[in-house]
């Protein structure tokens, strides 16, 4: 294959795009650390940068609780449905039972189902579980996810059923076969889901913000909501408030981009 | 091993042999659909029951039959809603797709920095809506905003934005595509790439340019990917409510309410619950029979390897 060489004008296009992209969390990290800052059409560099409104986020709010839970249940749910989908999965991928397309085709349907429709039978469902205003409310719903289930048995079909057999004569079972030849080789997909899992939690507010009542429970979308609603004038907190959130969410990319164009192409997507 | 090395260890007949690969089944598949079922599909039933009901989410549910459907298909919000969906997804789809294509080709290019440029588009996936929507409410904010500032310096006074009623859908169209064009990027990126080298060399010694080699190999090539944003990209669009919530709030004047926001009034502004639930099944069997027409179609135009 030959190597062509780089075209400055579509290099100039895409930096350009890509300046324009970044400008407006330039302006937020700037904003943040411009005490006073006010709405302005001209951003400016401040004339004395101070870390203060993060200093007033973290002393005066319960941000760092906050942080701490949006963490937890982050973690939480990406592990669950790494787990669930993958097992799910391989039974989509390579157990035969019967039924197996109509469940599937369920599975697919529920991806359908905006939270929404859900949100008064859920909160009425939690409530007779005694589990509103709880960390386990906010979670339950978001342990499976058909959109993992999909994205890994498209994976795993393109894993050879080779192995399967030659672990199969081996005296291997299922379990062994899921967890030593099927799942490393699905690796960059399991990447791309705990992106796209931790996102979904990381920024989910609807469901947060109607089972959630207690102040030490908030998750960073209702504290953040919070701050714009509490702090209407100082830009600079709300903006340090949504600098403090994008970055644990950028450095989880920024860890596992390398595997999630991969991810993407290797779930046979395309 | 033979089985003649053990002989009176237990040789399972085969209903046994059965039903353990029945509790294999069991033990891979219920740890998912258990909470499915649970927490997405339960409700959805409580939902089609709630619809058949007079409900304020307080006083006893009243049986009504069909009634509320009735009633949504002759109500003008419901007409107004699900126009402002369509209008929605007209102006987003086209905008996000040819936007994302662009993207796609030019970083699957070499170039210095790609990676550095490829995580700076895909920033705006990984950012919650709350913090994107008070962004974008700035950049578009009439008077002190930097895109009317800029319009200004060509002598264009720009419109209202998101605090008029006809720029109110153009405003969240634009930050939605903002937003989702790294998305779209990756999965095209993906399909890029999985396009054998080998068919563009020929191509070009059969002399052929780039735009006959974009609408000769490329596009039917990634007719897959494209396929696959297509469905995602419809799903989403039916499903648009976080960014009109948390920049327009459907406003002004219901210029911008969506079909989800509208579910959103219903039931918690003005507590008619068996109404909301009734066009959260119109929604959600609108979008499995769109889903479904798609799925049904894509022999005509998708080509799979």
């Amino acid at each position: 294959m030959r190597r062509r060489r780089t075209n400055p004008l579509l290099l100039l296009v895409v930096v350009l795009g890509a300046a324009v992209m970044f400008f407006p969390f330039l302006w937020t990290v700037i904003t943040s650390v411009s005490p006073g800052a006010g709405l302005s059409a001209t951003p400016s560099l401040p004339e004395n940068p101070s870390m203060a409104a993060y200093a007033e986020l973290f002393e005066n709010t319960p941000f760092a609780r906050v942080i701490a839970n949006s963490v937890g249940l982050a973690v939480a749910q990406t592990l669950l449905q790494l787990l669930t989908s993958s097992l799910a999965a391989y039974a989509f991928s390579r157990l035969q039972f019967p039924g197996r397309g109509v469940v599937f085709a369920i599975y697919l349907a529920t991806m359908m189902v905006p939270i929404q429709v859900l949100i008064v039978p859920l909160f009425v469902q939690m409530r007779d579980l005694g589990l509103v205003d709880t960390y386990l409310g906010v979670l339950l719903p978001g342990i499976a996810s058909a959109f993992g289930v999909f994205l890994l048995r498209q994976a795993m079909n393109q894993v050879p059923r080779e192995l399967d057999e030659a672990a199969t004569l081996d005296g291997a079972g299922h379990f062994r076969i899921f967890s030593t030849i099927v799942l490393p080789l699905v690796g960059p997909t399991l990447a791309t889901l705990t992106v796209f899992s931790f996102m979904s939690s990381w920024n989910s507010f609807l469901w947060p913000l109607i089972i959630l009542r207690s102040e030490e429970l908030k998750t960073l979308p209702l504290a953040l909501a919070g701050l714009q609603g509490q702090y209407t004038t100082q830009w600079d907190v709300m903006m340090a408030g949504s600098v403090v959130s994008i970055i644990p969410m950028l450095a989880i990319y920024v860890f596992a981009q390398k595997y999630v164009i991969q991810g993407v192409a290797s779930s046979g997507i395309k | 091993m033979s089985v003649t090395d053990q002989p009176r260890r237990r040789i399972p007949g085969r209903a046994g042999r059965r039903l353990r690969y029945a509790l294999v089944v069991l033990a891979f598949l219920l740890p998912s659909a258990v909470p499915m079922a649970m927490f997405t599909i339960y409700p959805m039933f409580g939902a089609l029951w709630v619809s058949l009901h007079k409900w304020n989410l307080l006083s006893p549910m009243e049986w009504v039959g069909l009634g509320n459907y009735a009633k949504l298909l002759q109500d003008p919000d419901t007409l107004n809603a699900f126009g402002n969906t369509f209008y929605y997804i007209l102006g987003y789809l086209p905008l996000v797709y040819v936007g994302g294509l662009a993207l796609a080709l030019a970083l699957n290019q070499a170039l210095p920095l790609r990676g550095l440029l490829r995580s700076v588009y895909f920033l705006p996936v990984v950012t919650s809506w709350i913090v994107v929507a008070l962004i974008w409410r700035w950049l578009l904010n009439p008077e002190v905003g930097i895109v009317n500032a800029a319009l200004g310096l060509f002598g264009i006074d720009g419109p209202g934005w998101w605090t008029d009623p006809t720029w109110a859908m153009p405003s969240i169209i634009l930050a939605s595509a903002w937003k989702d064009l790294g998305f779209v990027m990756i999965i095209l990126l993906a399909g890029l790439q999985a396009i054998p080298q080998d068919l563009y060399e020929a191509a070009t010694v059969d002399g052929a340019g780039w735009w006959r080699r974009l609408f000769n190999i490329t596009l039917p090539m990634l007719t897959p990917s494209t396929f696959f944003v297509i469905v995602i990209s419809l799903i989403n669009g039916f499903q648009v409510f976080d960014q009109v919530y948390a920049m327009t709030g459907g406003g002004p004047a219901g210029a911008s309410t969506v079909v989800v926001q509208q579910i959103y009034d219903l039931t918690f502004r003005y507590s008619r619950a068996g109404e909301a639930a009734a066009l959260s099944w119109l929604l959600f069997v609108l979008v499995l029979v769109v889903t479904i027409i798609q799925i049904r179609g894509q022999k005509r135009w998708v080509n799979y390897a």
